[in-house]
């Protein structure tokens, strides 16, 4: 219990003082510095964690009340897009993983790289994600703004076994839409902060701040990318392929 | 036993030369300080600041019930004066009372910690805090907001004109400020202790502490989430709540309120932590069941997140949820009762002593009991038909709340006044103070728990004729509590240049922030301390105070 509980070493303080310029003055050494760090940013997913979780609870008990409106909404959704979006943003947590490594390696010019690949296909995702929401616009899928119910209550041509809903259920198509927006959302609200860290990220990687040892600011960075990547991960299944097996 | 320590004498204390408070001077210095405990004299001001600006609501509308008509102000306004009271005092004052302002500047000394794991994140939550405080005196000034502190809908997002949207969002920034205070103490607490502070040689302070802290990271959130969707359904008129559309406002209820119970708790487990420490300090005993104590604040943290559905059950919950939800209730009565027990045995054969900070832990240990069993009467769902929506749901509220968390509040400030500022509160004012705040406080809420027992709603500006004696003594009341809470204030303030110098450790309390100079260095320690002693071991502080002399520097 001591020795655990135990988290500065005055010896190793003495030893590693003078010469880090990386260590902050209340830290007695860098491998605590690094480990109050990354766990400060664990926890702070892990508020993330909760600040979906409102909207998946929502989701859940929505789909349970109104199933055949959330069916016939996600059919309304692009599976092509959707599926692109997915497959760019693991290829992105892909090039931010290899970004910590390139880190870690100490390598500069491959460290940019990776980022900037990161980069640029976090904003194909954006721009993927501008297309859809453009689409939804012109079908007027929008719930509050520009909304109908109508092409709901006919028959979907791509999906001829599918009754038309009846008008209330048609109606619930703006909760799952509602859903879809929010969640997506704020999906995409944390891209954009991830986009705009990350051109924070490559310029000051471009200085050689990352590749000299100190490389936790890119490693919690990759935790944050990887969990918003994961965040998609759940929304592409829940919002796009509802009841696809036709 | 009670360990018998004679106090120093304080006439040949002298203030050290160098301290946080003159190391750096001028508005900057403190603005962009990255120290905790300059950042916890910022928090002080302003949430005095929005105390009072909430106490001057209250006051309108125990003005207002004086008299049985609607006669003083419009019913509208009425609505937004216990509105803004609401979300001012919950938000803005018992959120972030005693964590961000004693927590910040006590809690890393306590660890025997340089500063907070994140000095930067912690500034930065002290400007969220402003910027939410801003943008709730923005609301307030463009008209105010009418929803009740609970931001209900439909009514929030269809039928109100008022600035819903402008308080909802100072609600979610401020929230974060609250997330970042709780992420820095957890990681704190972890990772920023002392070589020999084990977990079971910390303060109770710091374990209530952690175990609010883990609420605000795990609950704030999905309060921020919640008001976002509430934002979005009021701008652009998404469906989430809108029954219209398919939504359920009963969603929102339960959102709301799986943030909002435990921010209760939030609000009270650090006050409980005050308590914890003052009671030891004054009895010169070790808290009675330490580990009890300890484990009891986490208890009570993992509980809060499985009652919140008791605040629904007159909204159309199920009755089998409504029961198991009930018996959850009653289960968080034994956390909190373990404490005041060991609190009661704690002062058992202790050398009690009076001085300010123990007038107001008796004040405290004393009114949160009666704010608790009253919470298991409305817990029960019989009892919570007749009661709920009443004057007894307010009455029970504020004495948990006013007569437990400011109490602690007060109780705090005094005991650590001297830390924080090196000098002493005047001590015959300030039991006076003591003693005008309990009565006022009794006088205030007592009257209304029999208001709400005989029937009087909540949130009205009217009442029958009959109800007005008791109101009376409830707005005579709110008055002397108001001079309770003036002369505070003005004395602390008057000390700030003409109040005794404490000298390091007036109190002969054990834990690490006495064995300090008042007031400590902006590092804190000259050299990181050791710790090999257990947490309330006043054997061991009267040993060492016999070997040793005070050097003040």
């Amino acid at each position: 219990m001591d020795s655990q509980a135990i988290a500065t070493h005055p010896e190793q303080e003495q030893a590693e003082h003078e010469h880090s310029p990386y260590l902050r003055h209340h830290f007695a050494n860098l491998e605590q510095q690094k480990e109050t760090s990354t766990f400060g940013m664990w926890l702070f997913l892990l508020t993330e964690i909760m600040f979906f979780g409102g909207l998946f609870t929502a989701y859940l008990i929505y789909r349970n009340w109104y199933y055949p409106a959330f069916v016939a909404g996600s059919h309304q959704l692009s599976i092509g897009l959707g599926a692109f979006n997915t497959a760019v943003l693991i290829c992105s947590s892909f090039t931010m993983a290899m970004g910590v490594h390139a880190a870690e390696m100490r390598w500069r010019k491959p460290l940019v790289g990776w980022l900037l690949a990161t980069l640029f296909l976090g904003c194909v995702f954006l721009g993927v994600k501008a297309i859809e929401y453009h689409e939804k616009w012109e079908k007027h899928h929008v719930p509050g703004l520009n909304f109908s119910a109508e092409g709901f209550t006919k028959l979907d041509p791509h999906y001829p076994e599918d009754k038309p809903l009846p008008l209330d259920m048609a109606e619930k198509t703006q909760v799952y839409f509602s859903l879809y927006f929010a969640m997506t959302g704020m999906h995409a609200l944390h891209m954009v902060i991830g986009v705009s860290l990350l051109i924070i990220l490559v310029v000051r990687a471009w200085g050689g701040a990352y590749t000299q040892g100190h490389m936790t600011t890119v490693e919690n960075f990759g935790l944050y990318w990887h969990f918003v990547d994961i965040v998609w991960i759940f929304l592409f299944p829940l919002l796009y392929l509802i009841s696809r097996h036709q | 036993m009670s360990t018998i320590v004679s106090l120093p004498d304080q006439t040949t204390a002298t203030l050290p030369k160098r301290s946080y408070l003159n190391d750096g001077y001028g508005l900057k210095s403190w603005l962009l300080t990255g120290d905790h405990k300059r950042i916890a004299i910022l928090y002080l001001i302003s949430i005095t600041f929005f105390f009072f600006i909430g106490a001057f609501f209250a006051g309108m509308v125990r003005l207002e019930l004086l008299t049985p008509p609607n006669d003083l102000m419009a019913a509208d306004t009425y609505n937004k004066m216990f509105t803004m009271h609401g979300i001012v005092m919950v938000f803005l004052f018992l959120v972030p009372s005693v964590p961000a302002t004693i927590g910040n500047f006590v809690l890393p000394i306590m660890v025997g910690a340089k500063d907070l794991a994140f000095p930067k994140i912690n500034l930065l939550s002290w400007y969220l805090y402003v910027a939410g405080g801003v943008m709730t005196l923005a609301a307030l000034i463009l008209g105010g907001v009418d929803t009740g502190w609970t931001f209900t809908t439909p009514l929030s997002t269809h039928y109100l004109n008022t600035h819903v949207i402008t308080a909802g969002l100072a609600v979610f920034v401020a929230g974060f400020s609250s997330i970042f205070t709780g992420l820095n103490f957890i990681v704190t607490v972890h990772r920023m202790r002392a070589p020999g502070m084990t977990w079971f040689r910390l303060p109770l302070f710091v374990w209530s502490h952690y175990a609010a802290s883990v609420l605000m990271v795990l609950g704030t959130p999905v309060l921020a989430i919640t008001l976002v969707l509430v934002v979005l359904e009021r701008l652009i008129g998404i469906g989430v709540f809108d029954p219209a559309k398919g939504g359920d406002p009963l969603l929102f209820q339960h959102l709301f309120w799986f943030y909002s119970h435990p921010a209760v708790y939030i609000m009270i487990l650090p006050g409980m932590g005050v308590i914890s420490e003052v009671i030891s300090t004054f009895s010169r005993k070790r808290v009675f069941g330490y580990t009890a104590v300890a484990f009891s604040s986490v208890a009570i943290a993992v509980f809060a997140f499985f009652v919140w559905a008791h605040h629904m059950f007159i909204m159309g919950i199920s009755n089998y949820s409504a029961l198991v939800f009930s018996l959850l209730t009653m289960l968080v009565a034994v956390p909190s009762a373990i404490k005041i027990f060991n609190w009661a045995f704690t002062l058992y054969k202790g050398s009690i002593t009076f001085e300010t900070p123990m007038l107001y832990a008796f004040g405290f240990m004393g009114l949160f009991t009666i704010g608790g069993l009253t919470g298991v009467f409305l817990g029960s769902m019989g009892m919570d038909i007749h009661l709920t929506e009443t004057y007894f749901i307010v009455a029970h509220f504020h004495f948990v709340m006013v007569g437990g968390m400011l109490m602690a509040f007060l109780s705090g400030i005094h005991f650590w006044w001297p830390k924080m500022t090196g000098r002493m509160y005047p001590e015959g004012l300030s039991k006076l103070a003591a003693l005008v705040t309990f009565i006022g406080f009794n006088l205030t809420f007592f009257p209304q728990f029999i208001l709400g027992y005989l029937g009087m709603p909540r949130r009205y500006a009217a009442y029958p004729p009959e109800f007005q004696v008791l109101n009376v003594l409830s707005t005579a009341g709110a008055t002397v509590l108001g001079v309770g809470y003036l002369l505070p204030m003005l004395y602390l303030t008057w000390s700030l240049k003409y109040g005794k110098i404490a000298g390091p450790n007036p109190w002969q309390a054990t834990g690490l922030e006495w064995q300090i100079q008042s007031p400590p260095l902006t590092t804190n320690f000259e050299e990181t301390p050791l710790v090999d002693y257990e947490a309330y071991d006043y054997e061991w502080l009267a040993n060492k105070t016999k070997h040793e002399v005070q050097t003040v520097g």
